[in-house]
């Protein structure tokens, strides 16, 4: 395939993987796949599966599009993506339907929301199309990564907060309750959700001045 | 007729696509600086949903569903084509967003202009898709109703862009913490909002 030979994992290549999990997050920093990110971080164990289906759908549709972007015309590239994208998602949404029928009624529309996810659509375009399937994979890797540990973080909170379970496991132990602690309800309802993506940006801005916004 | 009011409103209000189940967010946050800018995507919103998931509704009904190709010859009666179901609502928002685009451009020019590059990306808002998504998991009765969901959904998004527009217009004259600028605060005003939206629920309709 090329002529020059690049270890599989190069310091390059390793940063595709690394950048998206902080200085480059999808979510708070290149504000893309907000959509679905939100009204599944009810609990972690539905969101633990969002991000795997995410991390499938964009590793896979990134190497297509990438293996495809010599013969694809730019004129009918989003059609063309939109379509391997669908074709993923029909894949992931009857495999959850097969193995894990439970999490994806829970899921509902939002697996067949990863095809309008920008994140996919945002990764295809600025990354696949311009490089070679190996360095696309890995990229559709760190980004889908950097997804889901925002997904993760959210719904680590509000299970933890909103239901006193993780995983559905108990763990707020019941000498709390007793005591007068009480599940905060607040952070079921979908607004919290926001709030809390606020201040994971809030926490990630303050650390590193050079993300603030003017 | 009362029953269309009832799914109308509670669309816009309680099952809001914003504040209820955050779809469309990504140009939701991108393209709410200005109140007039957003004004044009709402609108271009509310047009493609009211077409495009009455559309899907018939395409559902008499293609997709389990047994929905009976019509054709009853040898198909028991087809069940669901699993196409989103390949064929993405094929269909698509060209209709086109189809939008060509007829407001010929008999509504100045619409047109306005909207300019939006209508095009509308193709892939997530509210679109999911508004086709929710109708076919709600299992409307007619496609009257489908459509005044969809219409519904619609002005229920162009509430919450231009709202928080205008929000983002006035707080860019407050002291804002640095680190909370732009992103941030936008989030937590969304959320706040979010909560102000749901003092709806409690209405039974």
């Amino acid at each position: 395939m090329s002529s020059e030979k690049e270890p599989l994992f190069s310091a390059k290549n390793l940063k595709l993987l690394k950048e998206p999990l902080g200085s480059s997050n999808p979510i708070t920093v290149q504000v893309l796949g907000i959509c679905s990110a939100l009204a599944v971080t009810v609990k972690l164990k539905p969101s633990i599966v969002m991000a795997i289906s995410v991390m499938v759908v964009l590793a896979a549709s990134n190497v297509v599009v990438s293996l495809l972007r010599k013969m694809v015309p730019p004129r009918i590239r989003i059609i063309v993506q939109l379509v391997v994208i669908a074709t993923m998602v029909i894949l992931v949404d009857q495999v959850l339907k097969a193995y894990a029928y439970d999490v994806s009624k829970q899921l509902s529309v939002f697996v067949g929301l990863i095809i309008t996810n920008c994140i996919i659509m945002g990764r295809l375009e600025a990354f696949a199309l311009g490089n070679r399937p190996w360095p696309s994979f890995l990229d559709g890797l760190g980004n889908a990564a950097g997804y889901g540990v925002i997904l993760i973080i959210v719904a680590f909170f509000r299970e933890l907060l909103g239901s006193g379970t993780l995983l559905g496991y108990k763990v707020i132990p019941q000498a709390f309750y007793d005591a007068g602690y009480m599940n905060n309800g607040m952070m079921i309802l979908p607004p919290m959700a926001l709030v809390v993506v606020g201040i994971i940006i809030w926490i990630q801005r303050a650390r590193r001045k050079d993300l603030i916004e003017n | 007729m009362e029953n269309l009011v009832n799914i109308f409103v509670k669309s816009i209000f309680i099952d809001n696509m914003i504040f209820a189940y955050f779809l469309g967010m990504c140009s939701y946050l991108a393209v709410s600086k200005t109140v007039k800018t957003s004004t044009g995507l709402g609108i271009a919103v509310i047009f493609v949903l009211g077409f495009t998931v009455p559309v899907d509704y018939l395409l559902e009904k008499f293609v997709l569903k389990d047994g929905a190709l009976a019509w054709l010859s009853p040898a198909l009666a028991d087809v069940d084509l669901t699993f196409l179901s989103f390949i064929m609502f993405i094929a269909v928002i698509a060209s209709m967003v086109q189809l939008v685009e060509m007829v407001v451009e010929k008999f509504a020019p100045a619409l047109y202009t306005s909207l300019g590059i939006f209508l095009p990306l509308i193709a892939v808002n997530c509210a679109i898709l999911g508004g086709s998504l929710f109708m076919q998991e709600r299992e409307y009765a007619n496609i009257a109703e489908a459509t005044a969901f969809g219409l519904g959904s619609g002005v229920g998004w162009f509430l919450a862009i231009v709202g928080i527009a205008a929000i983002r217009e006035k707080i860019k004259y407050s002291n804002v913490p640095a680190p909370l600028r732009g992103l941030g605060i936008t989030f937590i005003i969304t959320g706040l909002m979010g909560i102000a939206f749901m003092s709806f629920m409690g209405i039974k309709l």
